[in-house]
């Protein structure tokens, strides 16, 4: 167990990068507290395999240190990290039979006997898979052997971190649901730090309680899931996080007012001081509502899900989508929108350029 | 105009994969299988494509009999999980194969790679192969040789499950209109059940080889036929329990309701009850009243709503709510029903109210 | 459906009427020799099973075929491990894969005759570079005309140069074909070298090597130019093969019966021995 710092870290894949492009990673500096769940989430190609695989010691950074409770581990080999990591295909030993699969690494670091079998036993017996550890693994079906893998990963008691990348790929989605819903339980139960690397927003924020965005080699936002859908630091997280993504739409200043195509813009607070570039109104289809007067829009398509209605609507060539309760409108009707303020922000450049007003706290209460 | 299949069978080496078979796939919108992995999904668009062998019954396309035409001879496409393009060909090959096939002009072949490669944004691409692009791109790529195509049907079988999220979302929105004026039946396969809300039209729920339920997407999520149709078509799992009809009252355990609506008429007895995690909320309100406890296991955020799983009834139970709650592992939370939205099946599955 | 069975019965037709020129016709001319005596113009004699029994008690039959299986079993023995560890040694990527992969293809692409031919000029002890050098630099004495050790280590020499290269690119294949997760997973937990080669490496490999198995054990059953270029099968009978004597038998002393019949015998080991292979290689699959 150990508290994790990634120090000015960079990578690059080729020996003599050129420029910031040449980067797959461009300077991370993050702390990851003992015990904690973690995600690491964006899109393909945004460095964070290549992260995991620094911190996994698979991959020696270019630039910076990796620090286990303060001992520089930059150059250690994974074994000497003691961590364990899950892979995106379940890696299990087809000859052994599952029950040596799990003591495997335990067996490989000499534990006497007892112990192997007490924690095999315990282990199996969170994953549910005490029926089965004398069958061979290479019979199992994909969950299952995911589980194994999460398994060999979970049953030393000193690893420092168990880290997961994108584990989920070749599980069923209805199965899915309930291996996410096991590893957050053996979270909760084991208390071990656990990285979870995704490109899927609601692995990642339903198994973690610090999610670290990731985008083009750099950290983006990091934050809990609620600050990250509610407080988006950058538009890329607004986007990406949530379903649909937040609205982005163009607004200019006016007098110290926002607009969007012409209409003044309520924001949750003050806009920053200095705020120039490309400025963006930003608005989760959440906090977006229908009313008699505000925005006027055109509905081009209206998506019943079951449990809401995903309304997508145009303003002159914007598109902005909004999700509601109760009786939706029809395809074509024109509609009045109306923007929630305390859920209202202006990004100048990408990055959020407004204060919030201290007593108007947003919860998640006010979610419509 | 549609693609019929009546009473088709699948039968391997004498175990039947797809038990008699009868839909009627219009065009104009999405035709969704939705079922889990080997349900039978992938089976059936091969069947109806013409792959894989048919054992009994006939499939018919716009009034002909095809049942024994061959692949090649139907004016069908197919666009896979995984991406298939020929690596050998740029994009714009890949596109204008099909149609070369088919003895297009040159002119017209370059009219439509064109149009297809603009609607599907390969116009910068159009040079470059296969392996220079991204997955998102070469599934374009499969998408676009779909579209170019003058197909009567087109089969989607899973296209999306190996791309990113937020493409896949982006596609998804794309989809239903890429297909619309197509004048062709299209059959999408998928095993996520807010996918098939998602692109609408209508849906056939595949259990176990065979169809469960087929009608409007959004109806068939609100009245499902069967438990197991109602299971198919709900993420996180529908909440269920058995429960006993006496009087005017349900009663499962020591929380009882009043039996309202159709469920009034239903005779005394047990029955099995399901409610989508939606309607199981952690706050009382006019419409969610009816108060069930259970201890609390795993929680999860997802940032817009939250969902915590609680022991009750024979299975565990999930409650999926709108903003952030903050609940603990292990402590008793009451959560509150809206028994409105409940189902009502007899206990051979089949819903009653 | 049924119009699409008989228009693919017409496709398969061509190679059904080559398989029974190719196989059955000889075959069962064969079986007609086997039976019955013949000395010449066109006249035979019923024998019934009297050829059978006469290979099956010859001494000469036993001997023939005890050489055969102990080479066979020689060349598998050093082949397999030996192509592995080759196979192991070699780099999984850069720009020397390929100039491996070619090396490594070389001796297969000579003709078997040639190759019998080089290695019988190359073990002159006079004037051979191989023979030449043992005899007159290392000073140890080697004559695979006089000696039967030497004569047999060098067909066995030849067989591995010729063909452990078979191994090594099918090993290859199957540990090319390893993804990465499970190197970097076995690292994780803690593995020796050993391990991951017997829990990764070989698992993953059995597949081409059963097949790597097979086709040696055929082939190398089966041998026949290589060894009758090299050595005729001499000193003496020491390295005459089951292949060799059965040529001896038919072509040298025109005994078309026994040779028939000898074939026969021949081709049924080695039809049990590869299904005995196959069937024991394969069993854990089918669980």
């Amino acid at each position: 167990m150990a508290k994790i710092t990634l120090k000015n870290l960079r990578h690059s894949y080729y020996t003599n990068p050129k420029g910031p492009q040449d980067f797959a990673l461009k300077e991370v500096d993050l702390d990851w507290q003992d015990g904690g769940a973690y995600a690491l989430l964006g899109p393909s190609g945004c460095g964070k395999s290549t992260l995991l695989n620094i911190i996994s010691g698979l991959l020696v950074p270019s630039e910076g240190q990796i620090l286990f409770d303060g001992n520089d581990m930059t150059t250690a080999t994974p074994d000497q990290r003691n961590i364990a990591q899950v892979f995106q295909f379940p890696v299990i030993y087809d000859t052994m039979t599952v029950r040596e699969n799990l003591a495997f690494p335990l067996k490989n670091r000499g534990v006497d006997p007892a112990t192997i079998d007490q924690r095999v036993y315990e282990i199996a017996e969170m994953l549910e898979v005490t029926d089965m550890l004398d069958r061979r693994a290479a019979g199992l079906s994909p969950d299952n052997k995911q589980k194994i893998s999460m398994g060999r990963g979970l049953v030393r008691d000193d690893v420092n971190v168990v880290m997961f990348d994108e584990p989920l790929t070749v599980i069923d989605p209805h199965l899915k649901w309930k291996l996410r819903t096991k590893l957050k339980e053996l979270h909760q139960r084991v208390g071990r730090t656990m990285i979870y690397v995704t490109h899927d927003q609601t692995e990642a924020l339903t198994f973690a309680d610090q999610v670290v965005v990731m985008e083009l080699g750099e950290v983006v936002q990091v934050g809990t899931p609620v600050e990250l859908f509610e407080r988006p630091a950058h538009t890329f997280v607004g986007h990406f996080i949530g379903s649909p993504g937040m609205n982005v739409l163009p607004a200019e200043i006016k007098n110290g007012v926002a607009h969007f195509y012409g209409h003044p813009v309520e924001l949750e607070g003050p806009i920053k001081e200095g705020t120039s570039g490309k400025l963006e109104v930003g608005i989760r289809p959440e906090f977006v509502g229908l009313g008699d007067t505000g925005i006027e829009a055109h509905v081009r398509k209206v998506s019943d899900i079951g449990k809401h209605t995903v309304v997508d609507v145009e303003v002159g060539e914007h598109r902005v989508s909004a999700i509601l309760n109760g009786a939706p409108p029809a395809k074509g009707d024109i509609v009045h929108l109306q923007f929630k303020p305390s859920q209202t922000r202006l990004y100048a450049d990408g990055w959020l350029a407004t204060d919030v007003v201290p007593e108007s706290t947003a919860t998640g209460e006010d979610a419509a | 105009m549609a693609l019929v299949l009546n009473n088709i069978t699948k039968v391997v080496r004498g175990v039947t994969h797809i038990k008699p078979t009868s839909l009627t796939l219009e065009k104009g919108h999405f035709n969704v299988l939705l079922g889990e992995t080997g349900a039978g999904k992938t089976s059936l668009i091969k069947m109806m494509a013409g792959i894989d062998p048919i054992a009994s019954g006939t499939v018919v396309m716009d009034g002909n009999d095809i049942t024994k035409l061959n692949t090649q001879k139907r004016r069908i496409s197919l666009v896979h999980q995984f991406f298939v393009n020929y690596p050998h060909m740029t994009v714009f090959d890949n596109i204008a194969s099909p149609l070369r096939v088919a003895g297009m002009s040159k002119s017209e072949i370059e009219g439509r790679v064109g149009e297809a490669a603009d609607i599907l944004k390969l116009g910068p691409m159009l040079h470059r192969r296969p392996h220079e692009l991204s997955g998102g791109q070469q599934q374009r790529c499969a998408l676009a040789r779909a579209i170019a195509k003058d197909s009567q049907a087109v089969f989607l079988d899973e296209p999306l499950a190996n791309l990113d999220y937020k493409l896949r979302e982006e596609l998804r929105e794309l989809l239903p209109e890429l297909f619309a004026d197509r004048g062709a039946v299209v059959v999408y396969a998928t095993s996520e059940p807010e996918e098939a809300l998602l692109l609408g039209g209508e849906t056939a729920l595949m259990v176990d080889g065979k169809v469960a339920q087929f009608g409007p997407t959004a109806e068939i999520y609100r009245a499902p036929s069967s438990l197991m149709a109602a299971q198919v078509f709900s993420d996180p799992p529908i909440n269920h329990a058995t429960v006993r009809k006496q009087g005017s009252a349900f009663h499962l355990g020591e929380v009882s309701w009043a039996a309202v609506g159709d469920a009034a008429g239903l005779t005394d007895g047990d029955y099995t009850v399901a409610i989508r995690p939606n309607h199981v909320l952690p706050n009382v309100s006019a419409e969610a009243r009816v108060a069930v406890t259970g201890t609390v296991g795993v929680t999860e955020l997802s940032g817009s709503e939250s969902s915590a799983h609680f022991e009750f009834g024979d299975n565990g139970w999930v409650s999926l709510a709108h903003g952030t709650h903050p609940y603990s592992l292990g402590e008793d939370h009451t959560f509150y029903m809206n028994t409105d939205a409940c189902l009502y099946f007899a206990l051979d599955g089949n819903r009653v109210a | 459906m049924k119009t699409e069975n008989q228009k693919a019965w017409f496709f398969v037709l061509p190679v059904l009427l080559l398989v029974a020129f190719n196989a059955l016709i000889p075959m069962m001319t064969v079986v007609n020799y086997s039976v019955q005596e013949t000395f010449g113009d066109n006249l035979f004699f019923w024998e019934g099973l009297t050829w059978f029994e006469q290979i099956l008690r010859s001494d000469r039959f036993h001997a023939a075929l005890g050489r055969q299986f102990m080479f066979t079993a020689l060349i598998l023995i050093i082949e397999i491990p030996l192509g592995i560890a080759i196979a192991l040694s070699m780099p999984r990527k850069g720009f020397w894969v390929p100039v491996c992969l070619v090396l490594m293809a070389l001796p297969m692409l000579i003709p078997w005759n040639v190759v019998g031919a080089m290695w019988n000029i190359f073990a002159l002890p006079d004037i051979g570079l191989m023979g030449y050098f043992l005899n007159h630099v290392l000073g140890i004495n080697y004559d695979m005309t006089q000696d039967p050790v030497a004569a047999w280590v060098t067909i066995i020499t030849m067989d591995v140069w010729h063909w452990t290269s078979l191994v090594v690119l099918l090993a290859y294949a199957g540990l090319v074909s390893i993804p990465d997760a499970y190197y970097q997973a076995a690292k994780i937990d803690g593995a020796s070298n050993w391990s991951v080669f017997r829990f990764i490496q070989l698992p993953k490999m059995k597949n081409v090597l059963t097949i790597a198995i097979l086709l040696r054990f055929m082939d190398s059953f089966n041998i026949y130019t290589e060894p009758f270029v090299l050595t005729g099968g001499g000193p003496g009978n020491s390295t005459t093969l089951l292949s060799i004597d059965l040529v001896k038998i038919a072509l040298g002393q025109f005994d078309l019966g026994p040779a028939a019949a000898m074939s026969l015998i021949y081709f049924a080991i080695t039809l049990l021995v590869s299904w005995l292979f196959y069937t024991l290689m394969t069993k854990d699959d089918l669980n």
